[in-house]
């Protein structure tokens, strides 16, 4: 499973009845709020072995599922390299 | 001059910055607008002027280190450390120097606004039985210290966080801190949104200038003729000595809310409108407040530049700090995804709002305020979700105009009472106030003309509703996505001096200045 795939999976246990794949408003339209950041942050650390630091709490990393993705990626290349 | 609101201001010094910005050469138009900042903060300030000097000097010196640290890890890096070893070092160098940067800045803060209220508290907690102990006098504040403080430790944490790089010019920095539409009230600007536009020098424009004077003419309107006026009305109320009905208090309340938008959106409008003159597009502080559903959407439309500050440097970090973290690990595992997380985001919830309760000012009435914003809200984590399952159960269309207005009408309660509060002189009123609100609520003053013996006659109370109108109604329009300034930016000559004269005629006009009315400080200055 890629990077991406997994972010949707986590989405969607957390705010069901969003498409996902297509949504690029999930801050903007307040599918994911506030709380709803703290569980997905949780989620994202704990799936791929990384931790989000406060800095990359912006909604251009949080507003879809490829920004999201991206997001993990890079923090992982960071955290490797 | 005292503030944007007064004559020598608008007729003099506003003008004559325009006509120096525009005669200097590109490369010292910086230098020209930080000149007039500086002598705006002295004129202002005096020698409290020193206090904004110490903590530019010190945000300066402080982005200068932290770069310093950064440059000896890449080079140690290069020189065959291990990188993880050499991060290591270089956050450790870098957190001492964002926190002594921290420590210097909130402690002048503290020294110019907090000293005596603190030294009191600690004076209550130390020897309870000392009722007269006055405390350590406060050393007084500059001009806007609560906004450039706020600048300063959004600068130091960015420059930490490595968004952006350290500013190797003290005099471009000081800019950045001081710029004169931005120091009395803010907006509260990242070094990002704002620092390269003061220090490119672009040409004046002449839609902007339009543009410009346009907004500054709309927000003195809101000031002058709607936000003045009612000061007398709100004064009686809260201020006096008399009793009121609670017909009477909730009316005052209703309108105190109206005046501080008027006064704080109107002086937002005449920052922005003097920035875009400067090609210096500082952020929006306003988005029809007025509209919102919930507290928690209120307080993202309204001061969003001071939200947004408190969930980027103390929401998120406390929330997903390593403690928090565990706490909603926990938590979630007992309550599920949608409760869990609300015991951290309580925690850090509680941190913003007692600091926003403080940050307004040394007083109960401010603590109070950001308690009564931290309770709404945290319990709007916990009613939602319930609202949601029982508006699908029942069949309630949560889209529907009537559900809508429901909201609207019940965040705007929510509202009017909190800045009921907030307006009191001290707790012990505000608590006195509600109280009378909500026992002996009635009418009858309505009925029999009390409501206009409060310093406001019927052509006042009538002037407001048609000029407050007119306001929500541009507001309707921003909603929509349509800017009035940029539309009649576009149109032609005739149309475009007509709602420049027509507006400026307003002012003058129905403007509550002169024989009467005393002057009135834009309220958020006092912050």
């Amino acid at each position: 499973m890629n990077t991406l795939e997994t972010v949707i999976g986590i989405l969607e246990e957390l705010a069901p009845g969003v498409d996902f794949e297509t949504c690029e408003t999930l801050i903007d339209d307040r599918h994911v709020d506030s709380l709803a950041m703290l569980a997905l942050v949780a989620d994202l650390e704990d799936a791929f072995e990384i931790e989000i630091p406060a800095v990359e709490i912006v909604a251009s990393n949080f507003n879809s599922a490829q920004a999201l993705a991206q997001m993990v990626d890079r923090i992982k290349e960071e955290e490797l390299g | 001059m005292t503030s944007y609101f007064t004559i020598t201001f608008a007729l003099i010094f506003l003008p004559a910055s325009v006509v120096l910005y525009a005669l200097a050469p590109k490369r010292l138009r910086w230098c020209v607008l930080l000149g007039l900042s500086l002598l705006f903060m002295w004129h202002l300030s005096k020698r409290l002027t020193a206090l904004f000097a110490a903590s530019a000097l010190s945000v300066y010196a402080c982005g200068l280190g932290m770069e310093a640290a950064v440059t000896q890890r890449g080079r140690a890096i290069a020189e065959g450390m291990a990188k993880k070893d050499a991060r290591n070092i270089c956050k450790k160098r870098m957190r001492a120097i964002l926190a002594a940067g921290i420590i210097v800045n909130v402690g002048l803060l503290i020294a110019s606004k907090y000293l005596e209220f603190f030294s009191r508290a600690v004076i209550a907690i130390v020897a309870p039985s000392d009722d007269g102990a006055s405390g350590l006098a406060s050393l007084g504040a500059p001009i806007g210290i609560s906004f450039y403080t706020m600048m300063a430790l959004s600068y130091l944490a960015d420059v930490y966080r490595e968004t952006i790089p350290a500013e190797h010019h003290l005099g471009r920095l000081t800019l950045f801190l001081c710029f004169f539409p931005q120091i009395m009230e803010g907006p509260i600007c990242r070094y990002g949104q704002t620092a390269s536009a003061l220090y490119i020098g672009e040409p004046l424009k002449r839609r902007n200038l339009y543009e410009g004077a346009l907004r500054i003419l709309y927000g003195m309107a809101k000031k002058i003729v709607v936000a003045d006026r009612l000061n007398i009305l709100v004064e009686t109320v809260f201020d006096g000595k008399a009793d009121y009905d609670g017909g009477i208090v909730a009316f005052a309340a209703i309108l105190y809310t109206v005046q501080l938008y008027c006064d704080f959106s109107g002086a937002m409008d005449v920052a922005l409108g003097m920035g875009h003159i400067f090609n210096v597009e500082l952020p929006e502080n306003f988005k029809q407040p007025f509209f919102s559903k919930t507290a928690s959407e209120f307080w993202q439309r309204w001061h969003i530049t001071l939200g947004t500050w408190f969930k980027d440097y103390v929401y998120y970090p406390v929330s997903l700090s390593k403690g928090c973290k565990k706490v909603t690990a926990a938590a979630r595992k007992a309550l599920g995804n949608r409760y869990g997380p609300l015991l951290a985001g309580g925690i850090a919830l509680f941190c913003v709002w007692f600091l926003n309760g403080l940050w307004h000012g040394a007083g109960s009435q401010y603590l109070f305020f950001g308690m009564y914003y931290f309770a709404m809200i945290f319990a709007g984590g916990f009613v939602e979700p319930l609202a949601q399952s029982l508006s699908e159960r029942y069949r309630i269309d949560r889209s529907s105009l009537p559900y809508r207005i429901f909201r609207t009408v019940r965040t705007l309660i929510v509202v009017f009472v909190g800045e009921l509060f907030f307006r009191a002189p001290g707790l012990r009123r505000g608590v006195e106030l509600f109280s009378t609100m909500v026992k002996s609520f009635s009418l009858a003053s309505f009925a029999d003309g009390t409501f206009l013996t409060l310093g406001l006659d019927a052509y006042d109370l009538v002037l407001v509703l048609i000029v407050f109108a007119g306001v929500i109604a541009v507001d309707v329009a921003r909603e929509r996505g349509v800017s009035l300034c940029t539309e009649l930016g576009a149109r032609r000559i005739p149309l475009r001096w007509t709602a420049l004269v027509a507006l400026f005629l307003v002012v003058v006009i129905f403007g509550a200045y002169g024989h009467g009315y005393a002057p009135v400080d834009p309220l958020y200055a006092q912050f």
